[in-house]
């Protein structure tokens, strides 16, 4: 219940999954493996972003097309890369895409 | 419209190779490139992010990976956190909520090179194996941060 209410305040809050809230805790507290944490994460996720779309629906701050626009392509972006993870060198994108999160920070902050 | 179909397939690439969240790629995009405010960027990337995750729970409940009963359970448990969350976000400041996504991006930053770092220095192998859909970090699109075990470079 803890898990879930975080998660939903989270995911609210910040118009993100709450997949890092969710996948830790249910391995720490619930005694998950993390296969079946990120899986079941996944499928929670569904109803959160959905609810909280909805509700920020009524706020009228959803912009239906771009949301479409966004989602559909990252879908195949997001098979995409799951194959091509299999075949490149992960680290030095996590890092590369570390140092372009805080540039992105930045410029989120200062512009 | 180019740009969101950019910012998508972009950050669903990403997304895949590093199991991050795709809302924490999606929310900045949509501000600096389409240069949505954060309110309406946040709002509009929660729905980018049910596609996103529907597959991705169905492709591993396939594996039987999904602990169906939980997860009804959570996703139920967590609408009235997310009615606060979404009440909260709209009862703050632009800024103040941007300045706060900003401190979650350098957060997501440095748990990625911490775990970058940590692992040994081969993080990929060539053949697809069995931890493949261990790895399938479609997950990582709704802000899984945690979820991308390293598994390969212990092969």
């Amino acid at each position: 219940m803890a898990i879930g209410t975080l998660a939903g305040l989270f995911s609210g809050l910040f118009g993100v999954g709450g997949g890092s809230v969710i996948v830790p805790l249910l391995v720490l507290w619930l005694g998950y493996d993390e296969r079946s944490a990120t899986a079941t994460s996944l499928a929670a996720i569904v109803f959160i972003a959905g609810f909280a779309a909805a509700t920020q629906g009524l706020y009228g701050n959803v912009n239906v097309s771009d949301a479409l626009l966004i989602g559909v392509p990252a879908v195949a972006g997001v098979l995409l890369g799951a194959r091509l993870q299999q075949r490149l060198h992960t680290r030095a994108i996590a890092l590369l895409f570390a140092v372009v999160l805080v540039a992105s920070a930045v410029e989120l902050v200062t512009q | 419209m180019i740009g969101a179909i950019a910012i998508g397939l972009a950050g669903g690439v990403i997304a895949g190779l590093l199991g991050v969240g795709g809302g924490v790629l999606f929310v900045p995009g949509l501000v600096i490139f389409l240069s949505l405010n954060q309110h309406h960027a946040e709002a509009t990337s929660l729905l980018a992010i049910v596609p996103v995750a529907a597959v991705g729970a169905y492709r591993h409940d396939r594996y039987g990976n999904v602990q169906r009963a939980d997860a009804l359970l959570l996703g139920s448990l967590s609408l009235a956190g997310a009615a606060g969350g979404v009440g909260l976000a709209n009862a703050l400041s632009g800024a103040l909520l941007r300045d706060a996504f900003a401190a979650l991006m350098v957060i997501v930053a440095a748990q990625l090179a911490y775990r970058a770092l940590r692992q040994p220095s081969k993080s990929s192998v060539g053949p697809r194996h069995e931890h493949a859909i261990a790895q399938d970090p479609l997950g990582g699109l709704c802000g899984n941060t945690a979820a991308a075990p390293d598994k390969d470079g212990l092969d």
